[in-house]
């Protein structure tokens, strides 16, 4: 380590005084600090406001294709009617088909009609959706990660066969049954049985905030078996399961969420997932799920900040732009800050993925800081806009508000805590 | 049958703010995140249903420009076009579109092809003469402003856009066609298209490839030079229609000045 850090070149922190002059005013304007190698005399470029840390020159052509076209989606497809859906408490079903279209159900599961994007792409796609709209990225991450990443895992190949094209072409619709009325971050204490009975399992018990419930084609549902935890692929229209969505939310109001209910629910024991009995189950499928969640969060920073900038730059009171006073900037600066922490985060941890050496704790540290951090960051851009910042003409309090749920859902801030607490000092604050 | 669909590498239209060098009173194209032209997007999707449907042919797309412009080229393969040509030489720096298309039919030439698609104009330059000069340079009749292509054996035909409706043209083989802006929506590059991309053909040529000297192209061949640059003109104030009964008349009379109706 200390040879290493002697080898490296005698980089130079630009802006010591012992510049010229010149040199130093543009360093004061740009406000950037560069550092100077021995063959570059001259100053970089100043960096684009929403990468600051030049992470697009880390990311390869393919990564940016996938990242440019899924925004310019967004762009063209989301943002254009998010906010009514939002306003209207509904889920935009007609774009179903498009996000299948793009290759955006199941993106990162290889083959079975899946496109077999690595891990930093999937990351990055996460991310350009949940700067639309986290419901749309709660789509997608349900779909992808809770409903068909426990099939492709863990299911036989007839059941890969049989679900895992329909459900990458959007034909068929997934959720993930796993929270109930008395467990939430508790999961593994969950009522829901599952009895055998001669060459079927008969469920019982009710599911609560699941995610696509109302709309799902299938649903994964996790329940206590005689072994253990098991999975089961439960189809819509078995006898004794039905769903009801719930209403009044305040936030991931484009999503739907709904509470499945089995009452002697009958279904071929060929419909659980052989390859799987336990926790581990449903909190591998957590793992893929929170991982795109630590980058998609960065999105719906992003778009925040994006949007207080470009307001505080436009917005004149004592007789100039809001961006001139420091308290504006202050709150401006933090958020930059911040996002280009999250967006070197979640790429780390996409390289870790694809490298094959990620560690769950790595996940939990991700998902907890990004959505954190991005929760605040959309606090910050509220109160830039001003009444603005109330409304559904701007992003920011939708983005706000579905970040709340983010912020819950896929183990709770607290619970990510008590996992990173537990891994670096070896106690378990959990109970 | 043999298409080609040339494409070019612009500043975001979405992103970056065009900007003029005082100096040498061309657009800057450094600093800005450089995209495939959204024109384009538009012509390699008319160009792409329309290799699905007559069939057994193969699609090929076109540019010269930077290396850098091959991640333009990589869109347009992830978007379904079969293998891409760029290209690329130091001495094409600073060429103007008659070199542009001089360079560009020199290619074609080359390769053989029976429609060529061009997008009417780039969303950089705007200069919408490359198209007529590859069918100059290759002596080939160009077919303008179309909003619906069909092939039939040996013959082309476009229904062209004009200011009150279409016309109906025909044209023998090979051709070059413009596409109408807005006539045909840009289709996205898949997932699996972009994963798909890195195994499809791209091939680089040089001038010498081409058997093109340095002196004919870039700043040295240029044939046209800008003399200056200025503002545009501010806009002026809209006319406004107070209803007095007849408003919905004004507004149909406005229309058709402009044969919007
Ligand atoms: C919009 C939305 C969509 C959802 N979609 C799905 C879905 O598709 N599938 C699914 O299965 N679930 C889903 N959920 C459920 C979500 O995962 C749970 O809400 C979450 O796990 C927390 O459980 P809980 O709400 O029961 O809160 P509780 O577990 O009751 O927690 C309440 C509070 O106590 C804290 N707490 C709990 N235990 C501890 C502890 N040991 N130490 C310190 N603090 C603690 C929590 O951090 C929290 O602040 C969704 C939730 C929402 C809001």
């Amino acid at each position: 380590m200390q040879s290493r850090l002697k080898s490296l070149p005698p980089a130079r922190v630009a802006g010591n005084f012992s510049n010229e002059a010149s040199q130093n005013t543009r360093l004061w304007r740009g406000s950037i600090a560069m550092v100077e190698s021995p063959h570059a005399a001259h100053q970089a470029q100043m960096p684009v406001v929403t990468d600051l840390y030049n992470i697009d020159m880390m990311l390869s052509d393919e990564e940016r294709m996938v990242r440019d076209t899924v925004r310019k989606f967004v762009r063209e497809r989301i943002s254009p009617i998010i906010g009514e859906h939002f306003e209207a408490g509904t889920f935009p079903r007609q774009l179903i088909p498009e996000l299948a279209a793009l290759g955006l159900l199941g993106m990162h599961l290889d083959g079975y009609g899946c496109a077999g994007l690595s891990a930093v792409c999937y990351g990055l796609a996460c991310q350009e959706l949940e700067a639309g709209d986290s419901g749309i990225r709660s789509f997608i991450s349900v779909q992808g990660s809770l409903a068909m990443f426990p099939i492709f895992a863990f299911g036989s190949e007839e059941q890969k066969q049989l679900w895992l094209p329909r459900m990458a072409r959007g034909e068929a619709i997934g959720c993930f049954g796993l929270t109930e009325p008395d467990t939430g971050s508790d999961a593994a204490h969950m009522r829901t049985s599952a009895r055998r009975d001669g060459s079927s399992y008969i469920l019982n018990g009710s599911k609560m905030w699941i995610t696509n419930g109302g709309i799902a084609d299938l649903a994964v549902v996790w329940a206590q078996a005689e072994d253990g935890i098991r999975g089961f692929i439960v189809e819509r229209g078995t006898p004794g399961f039905s769903t009801s969505d719930i209403h009044r939310k305040l936030s991931l109001r484009a999503s739907i969420t709904s509470e499945l209910h089995f009452d002697d629910c009958r279904i071929p024991a060929t419909q659980m997932l052989p390859g799987v009995r336990g926790m581990r189950g449903p909190l591998s499928c957590l793992d893929e799920a929170r991982y795109g969640i630590a980058w998609g969060s960065t999105g719906a920073a992003r778009a925040c900040y994006e949007v207080a900038l470009e307001y505080a730059k436009s917005r004149i009171q004592f007789e100039r732009p809001i961006a001139g006073f420091q308290l504006v900037q202050q709150k401006l600066v933090g958020m930059a800050t911040e996002l280009v922490k999250a967006q070197l985060l979640s790429l780390q941890l996409g390289r870790l993925k694809d490298s094959g050496h990620i560690h769950p704790v790595q996940i939990s540290l991700a998902k907890r800081n990004n959505v954190r951090e991005a929760l605040h960051t959309a606090r910050e851009a509220r109160s830039i806009l001003g009444a603005n910042g109330i409304t559904l003409e701007y992003p920011i309090s939708r983005h706000m508000n579905n970040l709340e749920s983010v912020f819950t859902y896929e183990g709770t801030d607290d619970i990510h805590t008590l996992i990173v607490g537990q891994a670096i000092t070896g106690e378990s604050a959990f109970s | 049958m043999k298409m080609f669909v040339c494409i070019k590498q612009v500043p975001d239209p979405n992103t970056a703010i065009s900007k003029l060098d005082p100096a040498t009173k061309r657009l800057v194209r450094s600093g800005v995140s450089l995209v495939l032209d959204p024109g384009d997007e538009s012509t390699i999707s008319a160009a792409i249903k329309l290799r699905d449907k007559v069939g057994n042919s193969e699609l090929v797309a076109l540019s010269m420009g930077p290396a850098s412009a091959q991640e333009a080229t990589r869109r347009a393969l992830a978007m379904g076009v079969d293998r891409a040509i760029l290209i690329t030489d130091p001495a094409l720096a600073g060429s103007d579109a008659f070199s542009t298309a001089q360079v560009l039919a020199a290619a074609l030439k080359k390769e053989g092809a029976d429609l060529i698609f061009c997008s009417t104009e780039s969303t950089d330059g705007y200069t919408g003469m490359v198209p007529g000069g590859i069918a100059e340079f290759l002596g080939i009749p160009q077919l303008t402003f179309a909003r619906e292509i069909t092939i039939e054996g040996q013959k082309a035909i476009i229904k062209r856009v004009i200011p009150k409706g279409y016309q109906t043209i025909e044209s023998t083989l090979p051709a070059v066609i413009t596409i109408a802006s807005g006539s045909y929506e840009a289709i996205y590059p898949t997932m699996k298209g972009i994963m798909g991309a890195k195994k499809k053909t791209l091939t680089q040529m040089s001038l010498a490839d081409l058997g093109i000297a340095a002196t004919q192209v870039g700043e040295a061949g240029a044939h046209e030079r800008v003399l200056s640059i200025g503002k545009a003109e501010a806009r002026a104030a809209g006319q406004i229609i107070k209803d007095d009964g007849n408003a919905a008349q004004q507004i149909a009379e406005f229309l058709q000045r402009y044969q919007l109706l």
